[in-house]
């Protein structure tokens, strides 16, 4: 499965705000990569863009060389939702929300079949929630909640996953369970494209990076990445400031 | 119990009408309808939209009345109107969504009021408004049979596409699945609801049970699935009670179905086993002695 992300001279304006500006991109597969920006960088835009949710005024995007749209419809890309953006009183099941992965390969009334139900069990037990599957969604812990919407990727068999911050609210030891669930995901080559915070724990999550304020600041190495003045361009501080949280985060 | 006498005959006593009969069936079937419809309006956060909706058709219906088409066509037109003038009125002026929803609906009532009042009819038309469901006659009952049978299979053969779009949209649109033809759809499904109700509680009172069963049976579970035969279930029984209580007490029938399912919501919303206050009381009494007041320490500033 080779379905790169690339973006060419992209820009999105809500109104007369431009949300983001001439994002020329190129995410491999196999690989993990990481986004990070400030809020209000365009990260989330950037995110809708690649699944068709705005409509760009210039530019394009590609999956593995289709439009955004035809991969949809081919069920190529997966997106996993910020914790504020899922409603977690709602009435379902963890395998519920699993089997909506499989809405693609039904029929009209997608009614589950014996392969959807085994692409279910097997993406439950990939993500290590076999156990939980029959809980409300909202009784799960951060963590676990994650997972499983990383786990309704794979029973989509998704080539593009798409993470909305996936550390946000969630403990150190999910971090390091989610962390390797992405780079086994990578691994098997699918596209791990995921937004996120921690710069912490960057060099154990991403092959590369890519900072984003508008436009593509910097896309490279998470070494360079984290270099105090990369950093402080994307974040717009001085660069003493942020070399002295950098080094008490023992990012630097 | 069942061998009592009296009871038995103030159950059977009324079904000697035919017009009582009418009446629980137009009822029983309209219950089921909006009940199943309700579980996807809480869920989407639709609850006004459904009342500005279910208002917002009676002009169509007395202009459908006055042309001498089917109910359902006017209502369906109005009540896509209503929701177009909404989005149009939010997305294109600086008033906020809620104040487009209550001047449009508003407005479009009124117009049915004015309609109402200068159409000359045998029929009281100013039963569309309060219900009328005493008078259902051979040929309403078949109707409203007919739309409800239409509703109930649309909504059930696409339960699982309408239980993704109020669940995550977003998840909806990536696999390529229209969010905006799934929003029509239960757009649709609402006018004709709202049309197939009627007769029961009339325009005002619809919104009542497109809104209480759902509300209900979510709190009474946490599977979807058993939502879809909850609210059913509590809307009947609740509305059969309204109706029976209004032929012993003498009171209006399509006020008493309501003043019943709102009693029985809140009954749930202070017993249910999980999600009710007294449950929520009950497991957070403890903590909250636990936990220190707002008088903690504040830090200067």
């Amino acid at each position: 499965m080779i379905s790169a992300i690339e973006a060419h001279d992209l820009g999105v304006r809500y109104g007369a705000v431009p949300a983001l500006d001439g994002v020329t991109l190129r995410v491999d597969a196999g690989r993990v990569t990481a986004l990070i920006g400030m809020n209000g960088s365009g990260k989330s835009t950037l995110f809708k863009a690649i699944m068709g949710l705005v409509r760009p005024h210039s530019g394009e995007v590609r999956i593995g060389g289709l439009t955004p749209g035809a991969a949809r419809r081919r069920g190529l890309i997966s997106y996993v939702p910020q914790n504020e953006a899922v409603d977690w009183t709602f009435p379902t099941s963890v395998r519920d929300v699993v089997m909506l992965g499989r809405y693609g390969h039904q029929g009209f009334t997608r009614r589950p079949r014996r392969a959807d139900h085994a692409a279910v069990a097997d993406a439950l037990a990939q993500v290590e929630l076999t156990d939980l599957a029959d809980r409300q969604i909202g009784q799960l812990s951060g963590g676990q909640k994650k997972r499983a919407f990383v786990a309704r990727g794979i029973a989509q068999g998704a080539h593009v996953l798409l993470l909305d911050e996936p550390f946000a609210g969630v403990d150190k030891r999910s971090e390091a369970t989610i962390t390797r669930l992405l780079r086994e995901l990578a691994a098997d080559g699918r596209t791990i494209f995921t937004s996120t915070h921690d710069l912490h724990g960057l060099p154990q999550l991403a092959d590369e990076a890519v900072l984003l304020k508008g436009h593509v600041l910097l896309h490279g190495t998470v070494e360079d990445v984290l270099q105090p003045h990369q950093l402080a361009r994307a974040f717009g501080l001085e660069t003493h400031s942020l070399t002295a949280v950098a080094s008490l985060d023992g990012v630097a | 119990m069942s061998a009592d006498p009296d009871l038995l005959d103030l159950i059977l006593e009324p079904l000697q009408y035919e017009f009582m009969v009418r009446a629980l069936v137009t009822t029983i079937i309209a219950a089921v309808l909006c009940a199943v419809l309700s579980c996807w309006l809480v869920l989407v956060g639709w609850s006004l939209m459904g009342d500005a909706v279910s208002h917002a058709v009676l002009p169509g219906v007395v202009i459908a009345y006055i042309a001498g088409i089917p109910f359902v066509i006017g209502a369906l037109g109005f009540g896509v109107l209503a929701v177009v003038a909404i989005g149009a009125i939010s997305a294109t002026s600086r008033v906020k969504e809620d104040a487009a929803i209550g001047i449009v609906f508003t407005t479009l009532f009124a117009l049915g009021l004015v309609l109402i009042s200068v159409t000359p009819s045998q029929t009281d038309l100013n039963h569309i408004i309060f219900g009328n469901i005493l008078g259902v006659s051979e040929t309403d009952l078949a109707q409203v049979a007919g739309l409800a049978a239409v509703g109930l299979v649309v909504l059930l053969l696409k339960r699982r596409d309408l239980t993704l779009y109020a669940f995550d949209p977003i998840h909806c649109h990536a696999l390529g699945i229209s969010t905006r033809r799934l929003r029509s759809l239960l757009l649709g499904m609402l006018a004709l609801t709202a049309v197939v109700s009627l007769q029961v509680v009339g325009v005002v009172l619809v919104v009542a049970m497109l809104i209480i069963p759902g509300a209900t049976a979510y709190l009474l579970t946490d599977r979807f699935r058993r939502m879809l035969l909850i609210a059913p279930v509590t809307s009947v029984a609740c509305s059969v009670a309204g109706i029976y209580l209004s032929y012993w007490i003498d009171a209006a029938s399509g006020g008493l179905v309501v003043v019943v399912q709102g009693s029985a919501f809140f009954l749930v919303y202070l017993l249910s086993p999980r999600h009710g206050l007294l449950a929520k009381w009950r497991s957070h009494g403890s903590e909250s002695r636990a936990i220190p007041s707002h008088s903690a320490p504040v830090t200067p500033p």
